[in-house]
């Protein structure tokens, strides 16, 4: 099967700065891929190489087949919900929207039609006489996702794009942009520096650090089976357990990582377990973060709410499922 | 202190308030009550009567006509070479970066930072080093130094404040680069390159310094005004002129300034 996009090797330097290095990536069409990473990892710099607004220093992508080194955005059936949703201030929201069509030369009728509808599938119907200028954070959003989806591209391309949105908007959005990929079976990838996000929302994940990849998986695998240190702190804060200490656990010498959630917490007195002290206590609504000193190693440990718990600075004993130690691949 | 808008200001405020606004404006009044006296020698106070017969004859004036003309098609020339070449440099200098570019800006903006007599002369010297001889083109080239620097700052100041993702996005939605700059660009910058336009209009309409050190025969109406106070018949025609050419360059400064108030200040209106 031919991919949405692919990835070969591709590079793109700004002077000595690798931004892109090497990056293999393979997107299976129909797929709600995430780009996930912190700040100037290298993942918008990955998606304005498809988009066409950057060019690979090496390597090759091809989007369906098709070469797309040389090809400039215009001419790719790629389109792009920009970070600020770039919607243009002088025209009202439906010429916004038919703003591809009318480019393209497709006649006035035909493309405000077109325009209504892809406004009703973002649920604005009846916005189109708007200015961006008068409308909410929220609203302008659906507008730049409606504008993009009118050209019907192949490929959809999300720049963190409920990075400005509250929480609660955010979380609807989430929902929505999830039930609009899976009914227009576009091809949608979008960038994000939220796990939380990324995990909720997309089919597989690619975790970017200094350019490069560093693990390609389904939100579980990322999330359960980290292959990196760098992954397994940077997606859910998972406590990275060092060689040494993961040597008396599990027989060998390897990075390990454990999730909050997997630890117990225990009264000092009744035996056997990681030794460690309670330093703070941190309430979150539905549970609590404890923070943990265990001869020296910070760990932290998530419980439910209501969970009884121990004085801060009193000595308690950490048990957990050997199971639930994941050994990592990276050299110890 | 406070300036709540209900409290009223101390009358010894008010009334030099007025008077300020009076000595700048009241010479201006004269010179249009001076279009209608009778007395054509000498301005003397009170008019001794009043006649619109001066407008009749500057009607009839040819060299009337000649200054107006060549004023007017300066002017026009002069905007419209800055109107290009003042979008296209502040398109390079907001758009991108590259070396020496702060330099470029600040060399663009120094013609009307700098005095015009030293415009006047530096030219003068280049066109008369190179044997260029005078003619309406090296009129034209004077006044596009400083009419560039106005476009030029409008320009600037409405790219900078209009997001750069938008151009981006024109292309990702499939318009090409005349496309975009046909829709998006031109459209934005639109109420900037006018209000640019006309300020660089009115600018090059009255000027008189540069002028007098690139033209060579040709009267442009400043200079025509200049040598006209001299003579000592038909006096009232200059101040008939006087009127026309406040409302040639008042009217576009006015339009300028509400065009662009909304943030953007008319850059360069100080020269």
């Amino acid at each position: 099967m031919t991919s949405a996009v692919s990835f070969q090797k591709v590079s793109r330097h700004f002077g000595s700065v690798r931004a892109v290095d090497a990056v293999d990536l393979d997107i299976v069409p129909g797929e709600f891929f995430a780009m996930l990473g912190p700040s100037g990892s290298g993942k918008t710099t990955c998606l304005r190489l498809i988009a066409g607004f950057e060019q690979p220093t090496s390597g090759s992508i091809s989007i369906f087949g098709e070469r797309a080194e040389g090809v400039p955005p215009y001419r790719r059936n790629v389109n792009t919900v920009f970070q600020d949703y770039a919607l243009f201030p002088h025209l009202n929201v439906l010429d916004n929207v038919a703003y591809g069509l009318m480019v393209k030369g497709v006649g006035k009728a035909e493309r405000q039609k077109a325009a209504e509808e892809a406004l009703s599938l973002v649920r604005l119907p009846g916005y189109g006489a708007r200015r961006p200028g008068q409308l909410s954070g929220g609203q302008r959003q659906r507008v730049a996702l409606a504008r993009a989806l009118v050209n019907q591209p192949k490929v959809l391309l999300l720049d963190e794009p409920l990075g400005a949105l509250d929480l609660k908007l955010r979380e609807n959005m989430q929902e929505e942009l999830k039930s609009l990929q899976k009914a227009l079976g576009i091809t949608f990838i979008f960038v994000t520096h939220d796990q939380g996000e990324a995990l909720s929302m997309a089919d597989r994940v690619a975790v970017f650090n200094d350019g490069k990849i560093m693990q390609i998986g389904t939100p579980e695998d990322i999330y359960q089976r980290p292959k990196t240190r760098f992954v397994a702190d940077f997606v859910g804060s998972s406590n990275v357990l060092p060689p040494d200490f993961v040597q008396r656990y599990s027989g060998q010498h390897r990075w390990g990582s454990l999730r909050p959630e997997s630890i117990r917490i225990g009264r000092a007195a009744k035996g056997e377990g990681v030794a460690a002290r309670l330093v703070g206590t941190n309430y979150l609504g539905a549970t609590t973060k404890l923070a943990l000193d265990a001869e020296g190693l910070r760990l932290h440990a998530i419980v439910p709410a209501g969970t009884k718990l121990p004085a801060e600075g009193e000595a308690v004993v950490l048990t957990f499922n050997r199971e639930h130690l994941h050994l990592m691949d990276e050299p110890a | 202190m406070r300036s709540d808008g209900s409290q009223s200001a101390p009358l010894g405020l008010k009334i030099a308030a007025a008077c300020g606004l009076l000595f700048l404006h009241l010479p201006i009044l004269l010179i249009f009550v001076y279009a209608f006296t009778t007395e054509e020698k000498s301005f003397v106070w009170p008019p001794p009567g009043l006649t619109t017969q001066w407008f009749a004859v500057t009607w009839n004036r040819p060299d009337v006509w000649q200054a107006l003309s060549l004023s007017v098609r300066v002017a026009a020339i002069s905007t419209a070479i800055a109107l290009v070449l003042g979008t296209l440099c502040a398109a390079a200098v907001s758009r991108t970066k590259f070396f020496g570019r702060e330099t470029i800006s600040l060399l663009v903006i120094l013609p009307i930072a700098l005095p015009g007599i030293i415009t006047g002369i530096a030219l003068r010297s280049a066109f008369s080093l190179a044997d260029i001889p005078f003619s309406f083109w090296t009129i034209v080239l004077g006044h596009a130094t400083f009419c560039v620097v106005v476009v030029y700052n409008n320009a600037v100041a409405r790219f900078r404040r209009s997001s750069g993702s938008m151009i981006e996005a024109s292309m990702d939605l499939g318009a090409d680069g005349f496309q975009t700059f046909r829709y998006v660009v031109l459209p934005n910058i639109a109420t900037a390159l006018l209000a640019g336009g006309m300020l660089a209009f009115a600018l090059s309409f009255d000027e008189v310094i540069v002028t007098t050190f690139t033209a060579g025969q040709q009267q442009t109406v400043p200079i025509w005004m200049l040598e006209e106070l001299i003579r000592p018949r038909q006096r009232p025609v200059t101040n008939v002129v006087a009127m026309v050419v406040v409302l040639v360059t008042l009217l576009p400064i006015l339009l300028a300034y509400y065009l662009t108030r909304d943030g953007d200040q008319i850059a360069g209106s100080g020269k």
